[in-house]
């Protein structure tokens, strides 16, 4: 497809997997109401999908071992599954066959054996889901070798790295955010390669590193710094791990700032990996100390005002930023 | 037992036997060589429970899938997984299976089926399950064997992967190969059901008890699930009654171990026992028995002296394998 439509995410991630499961028969689909007689997933991204491909789309009961090692297990016979697991907090039930199993038979089988599945995830602050369905837990992943982590910010590079991560041949996690599902935005429909992240803006006197919902919030503080005469560069991560350094270290060392930017806890987030090797790299020639903004250190609050104080905004971006270029 | 319970002919009967027979000479080289610090690592040695995946192998071909545990090197070895990649594997070497970069407890052989050994209780049954779903999807017949202890029965992963098998109608054969301990807890005291196979009635799948270490019995379950899941007829639950005679762990002291129980076991030893009934049924003589055995045993060797001479990994191999492309 060449033309460029206006997409949300939802309907990108819906039409990546309707692409990818009509280019290769191998490619499956499992989890809790997957299925169209279950309406399709529980946001509806998986619609139409089991009435185009029959099996290969196949719902499943409430069990999330058995739905990752089903894929574990599929994807070693020859397949690729997208395994849905419905809310990222739900991701702590099949731990054990992410972590010691699809992201390790590769190396352990000493490569006679790969795991080339997708785990879609949802996630994100906004809709007073409290404690246990909201939470970014992509520091998890990230420590762990063997997986590959991506958290799309709009609807263009969720079909394309969903595309790239059907096709990858090691287990990948994809971490899709609620609030940001119905954004609408062009898509391009290409393939988005994994391991390079994007600069989402332009800019020159300091950068941003931000992925998922906080390159929008990014983007945001952009514009009011620009109000200001305060020229901003946001890079887009798209995939976390293997994450892009030259990228990275090459934007940061433009502008001698930088601010790393997660919805997830701030505290051993993959924001002090980022921060760490940026000031390993760029020791003498940063212009400013780099910061990290990222959530609270406690469990996502319902009540509004304090889910609304949990993750860094638009605002604690650009203040983040003026911090930087006055210091 | 029904009458029309299938048996093993004579010849099946001695490939049996070869197979245990090769699990069993296999395990006291291990264990001679660890003794001698000639060989470093953690060992669970399957030295008992010979009987039950060489019952079950003769039924398999080489593309049928296996996923095993830590103690499995029976059940591999049954199933064909070539001696000189793996000893070279146990000895951490270069030409081992996985490169050296798996060990004794992640043992990997897909050209034999092999394809998943697991550290962790209960994760070789998720995963056999969705062997079970690709060979159904393949629609070539093959089957998935997961193999598991009677402690792995009681983790969440039994439960998930069985009803999940029963509904989708996979080919799977799960089974449990109840050695009547769990590292130092007695079987009767972490579940009340005396027989895990009523449990498959849960799952709305048969379930059967025998004892693994009588050939006839095992050859014959293992059979009718088999041919049960190549038929698209669903899984099956195997309890296997065996018991292990080295204890969990390689070296352990093994206070906990009921002594009668563990005497009254090994009075019973499964090997001497299918030995002395092939010399009694005419099936082999024992000076037959004795040429396989020291055939047996020269292959072993063969293997030994090549893991010993081989080379160790280079350190890039930390860097390889992670992920398809190499880690800069
Ligand atoms: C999830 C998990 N919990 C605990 C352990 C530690 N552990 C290793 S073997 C074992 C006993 C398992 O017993 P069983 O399933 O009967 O198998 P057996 O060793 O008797 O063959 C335990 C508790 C582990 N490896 N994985
Ligand atoms: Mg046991």
């Amino acid at each position: 497809m060449s033309e460029v439509k206006q997409l949300n995410v939802v309907q990108a991630i819906n039409q990546a997997l309707h692409d990818a499961m009509a280019a290769d028969p191998k490619v499956l689909v499992l989890g809790e109401e997957v299925g169209d007689k279950q309406e399709g997933g529980v946001m509806g991204v998986t619609k139409g999908l089991s009435t185009a491909f029959g099996e290969r789309v196949r719902s499943t009961p409430i069990s999330e071992q058995a739905i990752i090692g089903a894929a574990i297990g599929a994807s070693l016979g020859g397949y690729r599954p997208v395994a849905e697991i419905m809310l990222m907090n739900f991701i702590a039930v099949p731990m054990d066959m992410i972590t010691n199993h699809a992201a390790k038979l590769r190396f352990m089988s000493g490569g006679q054996t790969n795991v080339p599945i997708v785990i879609r995830t949802m996630t994100g602050v906004g809709f007073s889901t409290g404690g246990q369905h909201s939470d970014y837990l992509e520091a998890w992943f990230a420590h762990t070798a063997g997986i590959k982590v991506v958290a799309p910010s709009n609807p263009d590079d969720a079909y394309g790295l969903m595309r790239a991560a059907i096709e990858d041949d090691d287990p990948v996690l994809f971490i899709e955010n609620l609030p940001t599902y119905w954004t609408p935005g062009p898509v391009s429909f290409q393939k988005v390669k994994l391991g390079q992240a994007k600069v989402a803006l332009e800019g020159t006197d300091a950068t941003v590193v931000a992925h998922s919902r906080m390159v929008v919030e990014a983007l945001a503080a952009a514009k009011t710094l620009a109000t200001e005469g305060i020229s901003l560069e946001v890079v887009d991560l798209r995939t976390i791990s293997p994450w892009d350094r030259a990228t990275v270290l090459a934007s940061a060392a433009k502008t001698g700032r930088a601010v790393v930017v997660h919805e997830a806890v701030k505290q051993f987030g993959i924001g002090a990996e980022i921060a760490a090797v940026i000031g390993e790299e760029l020791w003498g020639k940063l212009k400013a100390p780099v910061q990290r903004l990222g959530g609270a250190f406690a469990p996502v609050p319902f009540s509004r005002p304090l889910e609304a104080a949990f993750a860094p905004t638009a605002a604690d971006i650009a203040a983040a930023v003026r911090k930087a270029v006055t210091a | 037992m029904t009458s029309n319970h299938p048996k093993p002919d004579a010849a099946t009967l001695l490939e049996i036997y070869k197979r245990a027979t090769l699990i069993k000479q296999n395990d006291e080289r291990i264990i001679k060589m660890m003794k001698a610090g000639k060989l470093v690592m953690p060992y669970y040695s399957p030295r008992g429970q010979e009987i039950i995946p060489s019952a079950i192998s003769v039924s398999l071909d080489d593309d049928d899938y296996i996923c095993t545990i830590y103690r499995g090197i029976h059940d591999m070895l049954a199933k064909g997984f070539p001696l000189g990649e793996m000893w070279a594997e146990l000895a951490g070497k270069v030409s081992g299976t996985c490169k050296g970069k798996g060990g004794p407890m992640h043992l990997t052989c897909p050209s034999k089926g092999m394809m998943v050994t697991t550290g962790i209780v209960g994760s070789s049954m998720p995963i056999a399950t969705g062997l079970g779903w690709a060979a159904k999807l393949d629609g070539k017949g093959r089957v998935s064997v997961a193999n598991f202890g009677d402690g792995a029965a009681n983790i969440g992963a039994f439960h998930e992967s069985l009803n999940l098998a029963a509904l989708w109608k996979l080919p799977v054969i799960f089974v449990c190969q109840n050695n009547q301990y769990a590292e130092h807890t007695r079987f009767a005291d972490s579940t009340l059901v005396d027989k895990l196979s009523t449990r498959a009635a849960g799952y709305g799948m048969p379930g059967v008890t025998v004892d693994g270490n009588d050939p006839d019995a095992m050859f014959g379950a293992a059979k009718i699930a088999i041919d049960r899941a190549r038929a698209g007829e669903g899984p099956t639950l195997i309890e296997a009654v065996t018991f292990r005679f080295n204890g969990h762990l390689l070296g352990e002291a093994g206070h906990y171990m009921d002594k009668e129980l563990y005497a009254a076991c090994q009075a019973k030893d499964p090997m001497p026992k299918l030995r002395a009934r092939l010399i009694a049924e005419g099936i082999a003589s024992e000076a037959d028995l004795a040429a396989t055995e020291a055939g047996i045993d020269a292959e072993i060797e063969k293997a030994v002296d090549a893991a010993m001479a081989a080379p160790f990994p280079d350190i890039v191999e930390l860097k390889r394998d992670v992920f398809a492309e190499e880690i800069a």
